[in-house]
């Protein structure tokens, strides 16, 4: 927050009254990336919100059309980066539409634990950055320490702590290492607790709650028109859960309950996601007892590289697979398919149109943070002074990687 | 996700032809529609109590350079009281045109402009189209199919590709 434009002095009755255009960002803690707000203010109240975004775009879909389809899984990793697991699943989700096939039952276990484990990181930040932005600094110190321990399991599943890109199209990567399962469960063990904490400290906290609670409301019916999805919707009291009502993977065999409220404000949205974190747990204990045992990764050698590594060394047809899918790729049929997947911040949608050769001839996302974001321009979203501007940007909870692509 | 129990036969009838169907895309059902009667579908599919699509998930430009008509948007629907998804497709020539739909859906203000900004698509009524993700100065369309995957030459951009002459210049 730098500099402040007057653009337009009125006298009132009250005394001078001075119309200001304020820019907030795009280097400022409260806007969680690189985003760029232009405020036109008067006094202390908000007249306008105009965002100003692109200062992280990297052309991501523009380079999805010169890469190979193994090979855009490291660039969907950098889209949400707080939950690159999400984002490998609803692409891979995309491909296999388009090539009319399924991830071995185990596969799709892994890849739901792993997008449950991401959610629960990807929401443990808003539970801690929000009440930052707005004052109480100490929930951050403790979300980011128990994030810890997500990125500890990814670092154990994957080898790496954030862009895991673990998916394949056709499976996943690697197996879970041996002991994996006990220290998931060990993990919903003490964050459970660790819940509860993050509610003692915040739920009843008077500065918090003045802060967020009444401010920002939108309307469920609003909320649809605005396009917001995930939790921001489901605050405004819209019971639409993408993982319940058009299941993907293992979705459909286990139980969890769709978290809605009712008022649509601040406090609602991030309410929303700390129940949802509870959900999240449910959904990795019962995956982790009904995972069945069995392959990881289809088996078309035309697709997917061999399991078996030991192949490659004895057989030549293996060998020349190999080669060819990782010189080449592999090709996908034309047509076109739109996965969309419960992504933590929203619906995530991949469009994907196909022309039949090994790279997409399109491949648009549909961000969840870009279209959630446009809410803050809206008249209709109860934001009067800057401080709201700051706890409705936070609430929102946008990835600037996604909004930006 | 494919309903085909989705009553689309009702809501074509006033168009007279011009939507048509098509239910080769394995995913959902898709409505081409020509630019001229997008607005009057959108809102039709929006308003019609048996279908209610209200949720506008998307809006995608595709170029299909050098077929013509060269441009298409893409819009995904979904509905949020049945739990259907819808696809409209709407071909544009090249200068493409297209009616803004913000009317029917306040979300589409952020993908036209995106729309506008990658495939320099002109939205007619809207009532901020500018750029969104490039800086106001830059020159092109970048996801464009004939746009070099690493730009044209310029001073921030000394190893992108020459940029052709102009046709009809000198």
């Amino acid at each position: 927050m730098t500099e402040a434009t007057v653009i337009n002095e009125v006298t009132t009755d009250t005394g001078l009254s001075r119309e200001v255009l304020l820019n907030l960002g795009p280097q400022h803690p409260s806007t969680h990336g690189v985003l760029r707000l232009l405020l036109q203010m008067d006094g202390e109240i908000i007249e306008r919100v105009e965002p100003h975004i692109g200062l992280l775009h990297r052309g991501t879909e523009k380079l999805f059309e010169s890469f190979t389809y193994t090979q855009i899984f490291p660039l969907t990793d950098r889209l949400d980066y707080l939950c690159p697991p999400s984002n490998n699943l609803g692409y891979a989700l995309a491909v296999e539409g388009l090539l009319g096939i399924k991830a071995p039952e185990r596969a799709q276990y892994i890849r739901v634990i792993m997008a449950e484990l991401s959610r629960i990181s990807g929401h443990l930040l808003i539970t801690g950055a929000l009440p930052m932005d707005v004052g109480a600094m100490t929930s951050l110190l403790y979300t980011m320490r128990d994030r810890e321990m997500v990125m500890d399991l990814m670092e154990m599943i994957s080898g790496v702590r954030m862009h895991t890109s673990f998916c394949r199209v056709g499976g996943v990567r690697e197996d879970l290492p041996e002991g994996a399962e006990a220290r998931i469960l060990e993990f919903c063990d003490i964050f459970t607790a660790r819940i509860s904490d993050y509610e003692t400290l915040l739920e009843n906290n008077r500065i918090f709650l003045a802060r967020v609670e009444n401010i920002g409301n939108i309307t469920g019916e609003d909320a649809i028109a605005l396009g917001l999805s995930g939790p921001n919707l489901r605050a405004s009291g819209v019971d639409w859960d993408i993982r319940r009502d058009e299941p993907y993977e293992i979705y459909g065999q286990v139980e969890f309950d769709v978290i809605t409220r009712q008022d649509g404000d601040c406090y609602d949205r991030w309410k929303c996601r700390v129940d949802e974190m509870r959900e999240s747990l449910r959904i990795i204990r019962q995956c982790i007892g009904q995972m069945p045992k069995g392959d990881i990764l289809i088996d078309d050698p035309k697709i997917a590289f061999p399991v078996d590594k030991d192949l490659l060394a004895h057989s030549m047809e293996t060998h020349i697979h190999h080669f060819l899918l990782s010189a080449n790729g592999f090709k996908v049929p034309a047509g076109e398919f739109y996965s969309a997947t419960e992504a933590p911040k929203g619906e995530l949608g991949y469009y994907l149109i196909s022309d039949g050769s090994e790279k997409p001839f399109r491949l648009k996302v549909r961000a969840p943070s870009f279209v959630n974001l446009q809410a803050l321009t809206e008249r209709t979203t109860n934001i009067k002074y800057l401080a709201d501007v700051i706890a409705m940007l936070g609430s929102l909870d946008p990835v600037m990687g996604e909004v930006d692509k | 996700m494919v309903a085909d129990d989705m009553p689309l036969a009702a809501v074509l009838q006033p168009f007279d032809q011009r939507v048509s169907l098509d239910h080769s895309a394995a995913d959902m059902p898709c409505l081409v529609v020509p630019p001229a009667d997008l607005v009057a579908l959108c809102t039709q599919l929006r308003d019609d109590p048996a279908l209610r699509f209200d949720f506008l998930s998307d809006i995608c430009g595709v170029d299909i350079f050098p077929q013509t008509p060269r441009f298409m948007l893409v819009y995904h629907l979904f509905s949020v009281p049945h739990k259907w998804r819808l696809r409209v497709k709407c071909c544009l020539g090249d200068p493409a045109t297209a009616p803004t739909v913000i009317p029917v859906w306040t979300t589409a203000n952020w993908h036209e402009r995106e729309a506008y900004d990658m495939y320099g698509i002109h939205f007619d009524g809207h009532p901020d189209l500018r750029r969104i993700y490039m800086w106001d100065g830059f020159d092109g369309f970048p996801m464009r199919r004939d746009f070099p995957l690493r730009g044209y030459r310029d001073d921030y951009n000394p190893m992108g590709v020459e940029r052709p002459p102009e046709e009809g210049a000198g």
